[in-house]
């Protein structure tokens, strides 16, 4: 039973530590002007595909955060890595889940 | 009622429009005065927008993100007419007789062309180019003849459309130009159609004066795929420059600007940047070259002498320069900055800022003396 719990603390969720406020307050400047010149202000897409709820649904968070943080080879997505940790990336795929707010 | 004879008369061709991005509105502004005459609220997305002029200067066409034309009476501060044409667009143009307006869309991906006058649909053009597949269109512009010139980024095509007959748009295709054209700009005589590439090195150059040679390949070799760098923002070729016979465009995944000669289409030097360049542009004397470039290096311009082919100068005009614009003669440049809420107004002489005016978020800056340049 301890090991189950401990393999399941290596998924993103459990290890993933919530930014900071002001980290939280970047993000979405990055999100909204970065991520929205090509896939748009309100997320619905343009160069790169939409990221709403919708379009993400089926698609795991794994995929999501590695899309984030490496890109995706022979297409316009590059690698955000640069920019922010692995726990960035996924409470920005969090916040893409809840949708615009 | 008569007409009001206190009221200030107003000429358009000292005017322009500033964007602001998340309001979805726009700024009528007076270039000489360098002050805000009237805001124009209720454009949509325009996370990303361009604009062209009618041909008198009155009216300015603004293409928004959320396939959104809105066109704009400068002399009467209102939004004259506005339609929702597509899901998701990226540019226009405006053609030679300046009677049609073209849009290029990414959902569905084509071109319409509507009525300058009514916003009424003139032709509907489908990038199609596989058994229903619909393409991107991107770099469109106008072109003499009353032809319009596009590029399919997905399917690597650049056609042009004859619309001499409005009702039977002709259009001619050429394929395998390269992979990904990502934006397309042409030459301020009309002759040249140049698309930069995203997915390959170098740019796809098609000579409209003998379209029947096809396309012509430009430093296909220039980036080798392991050393191209992550691009942050797609490069814009509108506002593309040409200077003593050099045309100055962005390096895709390089810090440099390539000048490339235009007898010879040879690279004639990359000269490194800060950054990777977004905007590269010249004063319309062609004197200097002046550069933006994307995420992390957006605080700076660069100046590019254009006689020595070497950086003058460095400016930090503030956080996220977007974009720029020259008065018609090019004594001022105007350049919007984003998360700074203003529009700064250097001189291009002693490259000190003179002015400044508030603007929310602004991604672009756009004059009237467009309406008279090819590609514009």
């Amino acid at each position: 039973m301890k090991k189950t719990l401990l393999l399941l603390c290596l998924s993103l969720d459990c290890l993933a530590a919530e930014p900071t406020s002001v980290r939280q307050a970047e993000l979405r400047h990055l999100l909204k002007n970065d991520c929205g010149a090509c896939h748009g202000l309100t997320l619905k897409g343009g160069m790169g595909p939409a990221l709403l709820p919708d379009t993400l649904q089926g698609k795991p968070d794994e995929f999501l955060v590695n899309t984030i943080l490496q890109g995706r080879k022979g297409t316009p997505m590059p690698p955000w890595k640069p920019f922010m940790t692995a726990d960035d990336a996924h409470w920005l795929v969090q916040q893409l889940r809840k949708g615009p707010q | 009622m008569a007409f009001n004879v206190h009221a200030e008369l107003r000429a358009t061709g000292d005017l322009g429009l500033v964007i602001e991005r998340e309001a979805g509105s726009a700024l009528i502004v007076d270039t000489t005065e360098h002050k805000q005459l009237a805001r124009i609220d209720k454009l949509g997305d325009l996370s990303h927008a361009s604009v062209v002029f009618s041909r008198d200067q009155r009216f300015a066409y603004i293409f928004g993100r959320d396939g959104g034309l809105s066109k704009i009476d400068l002399l009467q501060d209102k939004l004259d007419k506005r339609i929702v044409q597509a899901g998701n667009s990226i540019g226009g143009a405006i053609s030679q007789d300046g009677a049609l307006i073209a849009v290029s869309n990414y959902t569905p991906g084509g071109v319409k062309i509507f009525s300058a006058e009514t916003l009424e649909l003139v032709a509907d053009i489908p990038a199609e180019y596989a058994d229903g597949k619909l393409s991107k269109v991107v770099g469109l512009v106008d072109a003499p003849d009353q032809r319009f010139v596009f590029s399919l980024f997905d399917a690597g095509e650049i056609w042009t459309v004859d619309m001499s007959a409005p009702k039977q748009p002709k259009i001619e295709k050429f394929k395998n130009v390269g992979k990904f054209p990502y934006d397309g700009l042409i030459t301020s005589d009309g002759r040249f159609y140049i698309a930069g590439l995203f997915g390959e090195s170098g740019l796809s150059l098609l000579d409209l004066w003998e379209p029947e040679k096809g396309i012509k390949r430009i430093l296909p070799d220039y980036v080798k795929p392991d050393e191209q760098l992550p691009v942050y923002k797609m490069p814009h070729l509108e506002g593309w420059a040409v200077a003593d016979d050099y045309i100055f465009v962005p390096a895709i995944g390089k810090n440099e600007v390539l000048v490339i000669d235009k007898q010879s289409w040879k690279l004639v030097k990359a000269i490194p940047v800060a950054g990777q360049p977004v905007f590269v542009m010249a004063r319309p004397d062609g004197r200097q070259v002046w550069v933006n470039f994307a995420t992390p290096e957006n605080n700076k311009l660069q100046v590019i002498d254009v006689k020595t082919l070497n950086l003058q100068s460095t400016l930090t005009p503030g956080h996220a320069v977007l974009h720029m614009e020259f008065t018609p003669r090019g004594e001022n440049v105007w350049v919007a900055v984003r998360d700074d809420d203003q529009v700064l107004v250097y001189d291009t002489h002693t490259l000190k800022e003179i002015a400044h005016l508030p603007a929310q978020k602004p991604n672009g800056v756009f004059f009237t003396s467009r309406a008279n340049k090819i590609g514009f």
